[in-house]
């Protein structure tokens, strides 16, 4: 208990909120051009795969055996890869310039700032950008007639959710990178992650290997939760996919604190 | 008590022992210099005493308090003056001050007021609403001492302030920090300009591989490893070294440099008077006051820049 309490003095004043204020200022003069593509590119697949593709698909089978449009379908998987995509852009590009050129952890460090208030502000950061992305959807897809019960009101929330998972745990990883270009790699690790996730096509249609694959990774429990939301069919998964994300997010956290400390503090 | 309390205190990376048994007490409302040429350790020691680099060796501690274990609260005592401007270019001046103060903890109510001084104070008032990038150098380097003000510090740490300015700017620099000496904040500073640690340093310790060569005040340190005078004498490349046995008699110590003589005495006219008497006749000549750069030339056999 006392090793919990001091662990967190050594690494917290409880000024999370400083963090945020400065994220808040510093947005003014942000790139919008990539707030902007972040939000749109789930769309774009949304309405080109769901109207396009959904017209040769036909029906599928979603949560607990319900048969969904092809649009439906696939409209929750792109809010949860929407959540994703804002989540890592901020905590790698944002995160790797901020660590490594702007010098701005060192800056905060130097402060009675702690690494856990860096850790948390950066990634609360993250999430207002993902929050803004799960209205905006929300609101979309509510309007394109895709949401079928009123828990898709509670995607907004698990969205968030999803987002903490990812920024947590991409500043983490961040925090190891020395160049650009192992971004890139990272990008490169992401996009099957989510073609396969039973984003575009339910995981039945793979092998048995490749289906405990997929269900290993985080994204597949973010779009099969968000898929159950969306139209208030719970199978008993639920808890699971919920329970991943709060581990995920846990040890994002607890990893990026450390890694802070031992980059800045040693 | 004083203020800053460092026994035997070692920082190693790797093989490179940065800081080696270095040991030293700042007092209250002292101007600390630490001199010394690139990588003798002097970012080092202020990373240390901020508590940002964890010791290999020895004590250190802040108002009685050890940087290592009590970070947070030894660093809402001090201001921090990195040798690398660190300013936040997304924000501008004005935000770059109050944001600092925020991470302090510090309310908006004394931030706010506190952030116009400190702009006042460090002639930026034009420049307020500007970005960081719009700044030149010497802009800059007040804005980042103005923000490790925002806390009103007991310590502020100065690594190398005026580094990679003009003398315009160097100057300007100095009247600032000379005020908050009258104001009796105690400041610890790093250079390797002997010009800026007499200007401004009450005492000082001079490193040298991480070692600590000399300790006393400027004054001392130059009458007791110094002449009061000194002349430096160029014969021309090649001729300086064949000269020097005919110097010999004159000087009380000489030092041979790549591109000049230096004789040490305390009567630096006389001296040179008696060099010309002797037929030896320099193609230039200056006569000048010894200075804690001959203080570590004579500590080390090398000059501070190389
Ligand atoms: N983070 C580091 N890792 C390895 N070596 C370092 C590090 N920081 C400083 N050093 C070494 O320690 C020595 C002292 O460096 P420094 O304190 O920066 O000197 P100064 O500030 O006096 O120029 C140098 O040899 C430098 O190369
Ligand atoms: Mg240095």
């Amino acid at each position: 208990m006392s090793g919990r309490s001091s662990w967190l003095q050594a690494n917290s004043s409880g000024r999370v909120w400083a963090v945020v204020e400065r994220g808040f200022r510093a947005w003014k003069s942000g790139n919008w051009v990539v707030v902007m593509t972040g939000f749109f590119e789930p769309l774009l697949y949304l309405a080109a795969m769901g109207y396009g593709m959904g017209g040769l698909v036909g029906e599928v089978r979603g949560p607990g055996g319900v048969v969904m449009s092809y649009a439906g379908f696939i409209a929750p998987a792109m809010m949860a890869t929407s959540a994703m995509n804002g989540a890592i852009y901020d905590s790698t590009w944002n995160v790797f310039f901020k660590m490594k050129i702007a010098k701005l952890y060192e800056v905060m460090l130097a402060t009675s700032l702690g690494p856990l208030d860096v850790a948390i502000g950066e990634i609360v950061m993250a999430l207002f950008r993902g929050f803004i992305y799960a209205l905006g959807f929300t609101a979309v897809i509510a309007a394109m007639g895709l949401t079928h019960s009123w828990w898709a009101l509670a995607m907004i929330p698990v969205a968030l959710l999803i987002a903490l998972g990812f920024a947590a745990f991409g500043m983490a990883v961040t925090s190891f990178f020395t160049r650009f270009q192992q971004m890139d790699v990272l990008q490169l690790a992401l996009m099957p992650m989510f073609l396969f996730s039973a984003t575009l096509v339910p995981l039945e249609v793979y092998p048995q290997v490749v289906q405990w694959f997929i269900m290993a990774l985080p994204l597949w429990h973010g779009v099969e939760l968000m898929r159950q939301l969306s139209i208030g069919v719970f199978t008993s998964w639920a808890w699971v996919h919920l329970a991943y994300f709060v581990v995920l997010s846990a040890a994002g956290i607890f990893f990026t604190t450390t890694r802070l400390r031992a980059l800045f503090l040693k | 008590m004083p203020v800053i309390d460092a026994h035997d205190v070692v920082k190693t990376y790797g093989e490179v022992t940065a800081v080696d048994h270095v040991s030293f007490a700042v007092r209250s409302g002292e101007s600390f210099g630490l001199l010394g040429p690139n990588g003798a350790g002097k970012s080092t020691t202020m990373r240390m005493i901020g508590g940002s680099t964890v010791r290999s060796g020895g004590s250190l501690t802040v108002a009685g308090l050890d940087p290592q274990t009590q970070g947070p609260q030894v660093r809402a005592m001090l201001g921090v003056v990195p040798q690398q401007d660190n300013l936040d270019t997304e924000l501008t001046v004005r935000e770059n001050l109050m944001v600092y103060g925020r991470y302090f903890g510090l309310p908006m109510s004394y931030v706010r007021p506190k952030t116009d001084e400190l702009i006042a104070f460090a002639q930026l008032q034009d420049k307020a609403n500007a970005k960081v990038d719009e700044l030149s150098g010497g802009m800059k380097r007040r804005l980042t001492i103005a923000r490790g003000l925002i806390n009103e510090p007991k310590v502020l740490l100065l690594d190398e302030p005026t580094t990679g300015l003009d003398p315009q700017a160097r100057h300007i620099l100095w009247d600032r920090l000379f005020r908050l000496k009258e104001q009796g904040v105690t400041l610890v500073v790093t250079t390797h300009f002997m010009d800026e640690a007499e200007q401004l340093c009450d005492r000082l310790i001079v490193i040298d591989h991480g070692k600590i060569v000399a300790e006393g005040s400027p004054a001392d340190l130059i009458q007791q490893y110094s002449s009061r005078e000194v002349v430096e004498l160029r014969f021309g490349s090649g001729r300086n070294a064949g000269v020097v046995d005919q110097l010999q008699p004159y000087a009380q110590r000489i030092e041979i440099l790549p591109d000049r003589v230096l004789l040490y005495a305390d009567d630096g006219e006389e001296l040179l008077d008696q060099v010309r008497r002797a037929g030896l006749i320099p193609v230039t000549s200056l006569v000048r006051r010894s200075s804690l750069e001959d203080v570590f030339l004579r500590l080390t056999g090398r000059s501070l820049i190389e």
